[in-house]
């Protein structure tokens, strides 16, 4: 199983996120922005957390726009896999992979904390490993994480189980406590939690490790 | 040829920014300011073309990057 993880300018969870799928079993290959091409054998591509572009303009909106983004794109509308974490997720709302925005946190403070988050949904790759309903711990260390969406938005997401967790207690005041979301297929993840800073021992916790081994297993058995 | 392109946030989008200004007004004792939005104004220095099709260059530039169309409207002027 070979992951692609994205690196940015101002990306800054790229190491930590290529870590957790190598624990996880899977090759790992760290692509460039500037680079055009994935490589041609990438199951799943990882859009880590940081500052993209120094957050110009709006979160992820330069970074969506950049030369690898139109493969990540490509790739996903083949039916490939992205996860997306913080920036991340941000990136993917800027390329229309994923609907909605993230808008500045309620309360305009940077929050960093750990958070609990409520699996919803289990029907996808992402979440294989986790029980619908198990509740996880993991860190949130954002400033624009309060998801928005219109109504008719969220009808959908809801409708067609497309939220893939909650918040059990808001922190940043993202609409329906949504903290993170798929794509129509299930084959894109967006969350604003960092599952990869929950992921081994040393963390404290490795309530985030079951995303990566759960990915991992899931593409490898397929 | 110089373009200005204002970017808000859409009718029914909070604004926490704008709220958080709007709270720092009243601080200082300027009653009665009951609501305020706050935007982006972005300036292009463009080539020389003609009015209309810098403003439908620009447009397109608004909706593929100035602005995200989701939550904000954007307004071009030319000139």
């Amino acid at each position: 199983m070979h992951a692609a993880v994205i690196v940015f300018p101002g990306s800054n969870c790229d190491r930590d996120m290529a870590v957790a799928f190598e624990q996880a079993g899977a090759k790992v290959s760290m692509i460039w922005h500037k680079d055009a091409e994935l490589p041609s054998d990438v199951d799943v591509v990882g859009i880590p957390g940081g500052f993209s572009f120094g957050d110009y303009l709006r979160c992820g909106a330069i970074a969506a726009n950049s030369p690898i983004c139109r493969s990540v794109i490509s790739h996903a509308e083949r039916g490939g896999f992205v996860l997306g974490i913080c920036n991340g997720f941000q990136v993917l709302t800027e390329t229309g992979l994923l609907p909605g925005v993230l808008l500045r946190n309620a309360k305009l403070k940077y929050i960093c904390k750990n958070v609990e988050l409520k699996v919803e949904n289990t029907d996808n790759v992402f979440t294989s490993a986790y029980e619908a309903g198990q509740s996880i711990t993991v860190p949130i260390a954002h400033h624009d994480g309060n998801y928005f969406a219109d109504a008719e938005t969220l009808a959908k997401l809801n409708g067609e189980g497309r939220v893939a967790f909650r918040y059990s207690e808001n922190p940043n005041g993202a609409i329906e406590d949504i903290a993170g979301i798929l794509s129509p297929n299930k084959r894109v993840l967006g969350m604003m939690p960092h599952p990869e800073r929950m992921a081994d021992p040393v963390h404290g916790a490795t309530d985030g490790a079951g995303l990566f081994s759960g990915l991992v297993g899931q593409l490898t058995n397929a | 040829m110089k373009a200005r392109v204002h970017v808000m946030l859409k009718d029914g989008v909070l604004d926490p920014q704008g709220e958080a200004v709007r709270h720092a007004l009243g601080a200082l004792g300027f009653d009665g300011v009951e609501g305020v939005r706050q935007g982006k104004v972005i300036e292009l220095e463009l080539a020389d073309i003609d009015a209309e099709t810098a403003k439908a260059q620009v447009g397109e530039m608004c909706e593929k990057l100035l602005a995200n169309t989701v939550i904000e409207s954007y307004q071009v002027e030319i000139g």
